[in-house]
């Protein structure tokens, strides 16, 4: 398919032209054209949650979504979380929890926390595990993720609550 | 200047994933992350879509036409040999006259785009003439089909025994496989070289095999062709084997197009092409005493091994291994069958089959216990290793090490177990529904290679002279944090701080001939051949200051970042650059192999396992007896770890290993039909354990006692495979629950895994023969 569509994103903040293919999903676009490679192609078929991106605060399935519906959007992916050398509350708590093993989920769990945490700052527990459980991960036993997203969610809080935005 | 500090970062210590803040902000490469380099193609695997069938014809002019297709290559275009088959021969790259299961490799095509190259395999057309598939174990086992040999372990007088004994039952259990569903999927990148050779990114468990398998393929020696892999997203067994035809096929396009090939799978094509962890059908006899004692058994072992043989000799094996799990049987015959199926041949899943011996044993312990009306906890005690002449396994190695009696006294402290039970009990005869059940059930797990040549392993280590290191090992990272376990022995044998060893990637160019990073063993060995090539500089450097010192070597005391010789003191970067200027060598190669293994296949004795890792989970469950649902309540582990390197990595592998069992046993339904179509090949129809999955209440914790008796790398002990098998306790927990729905009178015939579909048949089945049983007693009167 030819590239043949323009497009105007805004991806970490920084506006983008670009001419994308009708059958581009926004996660192609970010892998094949702007190798922003965070988000990773798990199932491609938007079970998994590997390729989860913000679109304007909204965690979504990368794959899914169609890269030419998003003009004038703002794409977080990833890469755009952290401010220059600091990382965002979500990344430190899921370092500090140690919350990844092979790491292929990671983006993702943290792009869907931090959605969920500028939705719900006072999300419970159960809350978080609902939340979650759309992203899989094969290696832990989710609770260390669980913990991670608990204690962003209370730094989060402390520092006004703006953490997924 | 530290030298009244300890060392903080070395060994015993929870640090974090060395990964871990690449895992966080996205910087962590997988291959598909790699930027490819100028001119990279794109394969697509043109497949099988018959289980078994002759080729009659193969046209691919279509696909060649179409456009962006740059090469398509089937077996012909192979310049070496068309094999990518681990140890048998039996797998070949592309087929040629013969089909053997649905998603076998034919052609490939390599294209400028994904799309182009997935479009123009569409366009190839392979005509059949179709033969008789067959798909499962009942069928093979009629047919007489088999890929290999059948196999026996026996000691004592199994069939005297049983004839002897005061009790005696029969049952049967088949147990389903189950996919690796890693996330990232299989994946290779060939880039050709100068002289003809071959760079492979592989996302590998294995790249000695993969470097030798494409070397092969490509009529080039070994030392044609390096593979390099930093990390995988997720193995699991599942890349031990399999990544070889990805990279083979990668690599045979690129030396035909001249350019660089990436051959990425689609999730759906992944799960239809790849070997999964086998099924298995087991029967068996077996004749206890009173007290549930086992006195003889026989069990018959049949796997569903797949179109080849692949790993199928040494999991089959080790399902017989296990088949004692951690119970002591006087009088034992167990027969292992090696069905052949046209469905794809299965492959290594982590547990290598242990899991599936261990539930046959875990069942029998429930049968025994409901046919006497005894606790099952108490028939487990009963039968456990331990006490005179009771330490004998069916390959007649003598466990020594056993801690099973003292960590089920602990654990069915911890987790109230009796009481709990009492419980359980009153609550099933008022609750007319909802019905619940326990279960303890231990893990006792062979440590080693049970194929013995597979037990050794290198490591590379380089001290530079500004005092920093640079290691790397046989052993691969699929998640689990092997590498900064490495590192921390590392750093602990330097006494110098972890982050100035720096850990890189697997590369066959540095550490030739390594075992995959399977079987458990990645920390064991190329831990303690990390720390034997450590060791050998840090003696050259004891020896240099004890020149410079004027004393012996023996003298010379090595702290946290200071060395003391005689009246000299060097932190480690100084003695580093001191000894370099004296010309000493700060690079080494370091070795393992384990030592004690022996085993005779023919004669099926020996000491295959250097020594065995235990554990042992108590699960609750709740059934809902109109639905067949089911919640997990409460589940306690006990493991033991023997001194941890990293507690909080083995923390993560307790968790994990027990809820990839727990998928298995319960929700995880692989469906073929009858043509030998896999029908579950993408999440959407398979269901992985998900976060809402985990049990409600949960308490794990490494067992404080736990020491290794062998002289492991710092008395540590294996923790990749064990806990998968701690998800037994959940299985046995549902079957308790469905007895006590039945009031304890008859025993489920239930089958893994427990889907709600299969509790609620199972069920069925329980409550026909109890009216059945009825009627015969009313009829009897």
């Amino acid at each position: 398919m030819t590239r043949n569509i323009p497009v105007s994103l805004e991806i970490n903040g920084d506006p983008h032209d670009l001419r994308v293919a009708l059958s581009d999903s926004i996660l192609d676009v970010l892998r094949d054209q702007l190798q922003l490679t965070g988000a990773k192609r798990g199932c491609n078929q938007g079970v998994c949650g590997a390729c989860t991106v913000l679109v304007d605060g909204r965690a979504v399935r990368g794959c899914l979504t169609n890269a030419a519906a998003c003009e004038g959007e703002a794409v977080t992916t990833v890469e755009g979380l952290a401010e220059g050398l600091t990382l965002h509350p979500v990344q430190e708590a899921f370092v500090e929890a140690g919350a990844m093993q092979c790491g292929f989920c990671t983006p993702g769990m943290v792009l869907a926390t931090a959605a969920l945490l500028s939705e719900n700052p006072t999300a419970s527990r159960e809350d978080v595990v609902q939340a979650l459980s759309s992203n899989l991960c094969r290696c832990s036993g989710y609770q260390v993720i669980i913990d991670a997203a608990l204690a962003a969610l209370e730094t989060g809080v402390e520092i006004g609550g703006e953490a997924g935005a | 200047m530290s030298r009244s500090r300890k060392l903080t970062s070395g060994v015993k210590q929870s640090l974090p994933h060395d990964s871990a803040h690449k895992h966080v902000s996205g910087e962590a490469l997988y291959i598909d992350d790699i930027p490819e380099p100028p001119g990279t193609l794109f394969a697509a695997f043109g497949m099988s879509e018959k289980a078994h069938a002759e080729i009659t014809g193969i046209n691919l002019s279509k696909a060649k036409a179409a456009p962006g297709v740059v090469a398509v290559a089937a077996a012909e275009d192979i310049p070496g040999d068309n094999n990518c088959a681990p140890v048998f021969g039996d797998d070949p790259i592309f087929a040629e006259a013969l089909v053997e299961y649905v998603g076998q490799s034919i052609f490939a095509v390599a294209a400028e785009t994904v799309e182009q190259a997935r479009r123009a395999a569409r366009l190839g057309r392979v005509t059949f003439k179709e033969r008789k598939p067959v798909v499962t174990i009942d069928e093979a086992m009629a047919a007489k089909s088999f890929i290999l040999p059948p196999y026996t372990m026996q000691r004592g007088q199994s069939s005297r025994a049983l004839s002897r004994a005061k009790h005696r039952i029969q049952g049967r259990v088949e147990i389903g496989g189950q996919d690796q569903f890693y996330l990232e999927g299989h994946i290779a990148l060939a880039v050709p070289q100068e002289d003809g050779d071959m760079v492979i990114y592989s996302s590998s468990q294995n790249p000695s095999e993969v470097q030798h398998l494409v070397a092969h393929a490509l009529g080039l020696s070994s030392n044609a062709v390096t593979v390099e892999v930093r990390r995988m997203g997720g193995g699991f067994g599942g890349k031990e084997t399999q990544p070889a035809l990805y990279a083979c096929i990668a690599a045979v396009l690129a030396r035909k197009t001249g350019r660089p090939v990436k051959a990425r799978v689609d999730r759906d094509d992944d799960m239809i092409m790849t070997g999964k962890r086998h099924e298995f059908v087991t029967t068996w006899d077996v004749g206890f005493d009173d007290r549930g004692r086992i006195e003889g058994i026989e069990f018959d072992l049949a796997a569903r091994c797949g179109m080849s043989a692949d790993l199928s000799l040494a999991i089959c094996d080790r399902a017989m291994f296990h088949s004692d799990n951690a119970y002591y049987l006087s009088n034992v015959t167990i027969v292992s069958h090696r069905c052949k199926t046209n469905t794809v041949s299965n492959t290594a899943f982590r547990g290598f089959g242990g899991p599936q011996g261990m539930v046959g044993i875990e069942r029998v312990m429930d049968e025994i216990a409901f046919t006497l009306g005894l606790d099952p906890l108490d028939v487990r005690r009963a039968n456990l290793y331990g006490g005179k002449g009771r330490n004998i396994t069916p390959y007649h190695m003598t466990v020594e090490d056993n801690v099973l009696p003292e960590l089920f006294d602990e654990l069915e402290k911890t987790s109230r177990y009796r009481k709990r039970r009492r419980e359980i009990e009153s609550w099933n005869r008022t609750s007319p529904v909802l019905k619940r059940g326990i279960s303890l059930t231990p893990v006792k797990f062979g440590i080693s290679f049970t194929t013995t040549f597979l037990n050794q392993a290198g490591a590379l280590v380089h001290v530079y002279n500004d005092g920093s290191v640079h290691l790397n090992h046989g052993g691969t990272e699929m998640g689990p944090g092997l590498f900064v376990k490495v590192a921390q022995i590392v750093a602990e044998e330097f006494q110098i701080d972890v982050d100035r060893v720096k850990i890189t990637a697997t590369n066959t160019g540095k550490v030739p001939n390594t075992s995959a990073t399977a079987a458990s063993s990645g920390t064991d060995m190329n831990g303690m051949a990390a720390k034997n090539g450590a060791r050998t500089i840090r003696d050259r450097m004891a020896a240099f200051a004890a020149d410079m010192g004027g004393c012996r070597k023996a003298e010379v005391v090595w702290g946290y970042d200071a060395i003391r010789a005689g009246k000299k003191r060097f932190t480690f970067a100084e003695l580093t650059k001191a000894a370099y200027l004296g010309r000493v060598q700060l690079s080494a190669a370091g070795f393992y192999a384990t030592p004690k293994i022996h085993y005779d296949r023919d004669k099926a004795t020996g000491r295959p396992f250097y020594y065995f890792a235990y554990g042992a989970s108590v699960s609750e469950v709740m059934i809902d007896t109109l639905t067949g649902e089911y919640k997990v309540l409460r589940t306690d582990i006990l493991h033991d770890v023997g001194e941890s390197i990293n507690p909080a990595m083995d923390i993560g592998q307790i968790e994990g290993g027990f809820l990839q069992g727990m998928g298995w046993l319960t929700m995880e339904e692989l469906w073929w039909d009858k043509a030998g179509n896999l029908k579950t090949h993408a999440p959407s129809t398979y269901k992985i354990p998900a976060a809402s999955d985990w049990p409600e209440k949960f308490d794990v914790r490494i067992f404080e006692r736990g020491r290794n008796k062998e002289a492991t790398i710092h008395r540590s002990k294996a923790v990749g495979e064990p806990p998968l098998m701690l998800a037994i306790s959940v299985f046995s927990a549902i079957g308790d629950a469905l007895a006590g729905a039945c009031g304890h009178q008859i025993s489920p015939d239930l089958n893994a895994p427990a889907t709600p579909e299969e509790v609620l048949l199972t069920l069925e089945d329980m409550r026909a023969r109890l009216s059945a049983g009825a009627g015969l007693a009313e009829a009897a009167e």
